[in-house]
């Protein structure tokens, strides 16, 4: 591992995923107290349990909490403003996450032909992996 | 290559301390996360689409109690480190107390962690 060399101050690439990283983990942060408080609001206290609670904390999939004792998911618990908020943190989380594996590898890798084909091999699982998970979230 | 294989050694010598192992955990936690994330969006497409078998295994593996007490450990970690990191960016005054800050930050993790390690363990012993 080597120091990366900075480039110019300006709106870089590295600058924009810079304020990204820290916008998008403080909206995933907020998402999943939404999440909670909404669950909370919603009766989760006498409807489910703890680990299923959690689950839902993590991602508003109604799948997640399907199997509890409410009786239906589809009252609340699984519409479109809850599709929308789950895209939304799939979008964040999916991005800032192959960000940070592409931060790691170029630690690792430098300034060599290996760079580009990094990032185009992380973008095309990271474009791969949104449209699978945007799929699964219209599907559920 | 950039990579030779002393510089892993030297950087196991170099004393960084608190901030150091931060870092590390940190990096360490997103790559868990990464892995996991990754597999649950897999195994669930899988399951809900084709009633995969693979899909149901990776369910079971991800579901189990020690996947998920050292995840539960690097989710805290990632998002309290994160969060201290993102207070130091917009405060750089508070850079003075950075070490002050990572133990007051052990302090939240560790609690929230207990908690969460012994809910998994007590929902394994009691079949929840």
């Amino acid at each position: 591992m080597r120091a990366r060399t900075v480039p110019q101050p300006g709106w870089s690439f590295e600058y924009l995923m810079w304020i990204f990283t820290r916008i998008s983990g403080l909206s995933l942060l907020f998402m999943g107290f939404i999440g909670l408080v909404s669950a909370l609001l919603l009766g989760a206290r006498t409807q489910m349990d703890l680990p299923t609670l959690v689950r839902w904390t993590f991602f508003q999939n109604p799948n997640h909490v399907v199997n509890s004792n409410i009786a239906d998911v589809t009252i609340g618990w699984s519409n479109a403003y809850w599709q929308i908020i789950q895209m939304l943190m799939i979008f964040f989380g999916v991005s800032h996450g192959f960000n940070g594996l592409r931060v790691i590898l170029e630690d690792f890798i430098g300034h060599t032909i290996l760079q580009p084909l990094t990032r185009g091999g992380i973008f095309l699982i990271w474009l791969f992996t949104m449209m699978v998970s945007i799929y699964v979230i219209l599907a559920s | 290559m950039a990579v030779s294989k002393f510089t892993w050694l030297r950087g196991l010598g170099y004393r960084g301390g608190g901030p150091m192992l931060a870092w590390l955990l940190h990096r360490l936690g997103g790559l868990a996360m990464i892995i996991f994330v990754g597999m649950h969006i897999f195994a669930g497409f899988l399951m809900q689409q084709f009633g995969s078998d693979f899909g149901t295994t990776l369910n079971i593996f991800y579901e189990s109690t020690i996947f998920q007490i050292i995840l539960y450990f690097f989710v805290y970690f990632h998002a309290i480190n994160g969060l201290r990191i993102i207070i130091l960016d917009i405060w750089p005054k508070l850079l003075e107390y950075q070490r002050e800050l990572i133990w007051l930050q052990w302090l939240i993790i560790l609690p929230l962690y207990g908690l969460s390690v012994f809910l998994s363990i007590q929902n394994l012993l009691t079949g929840g």
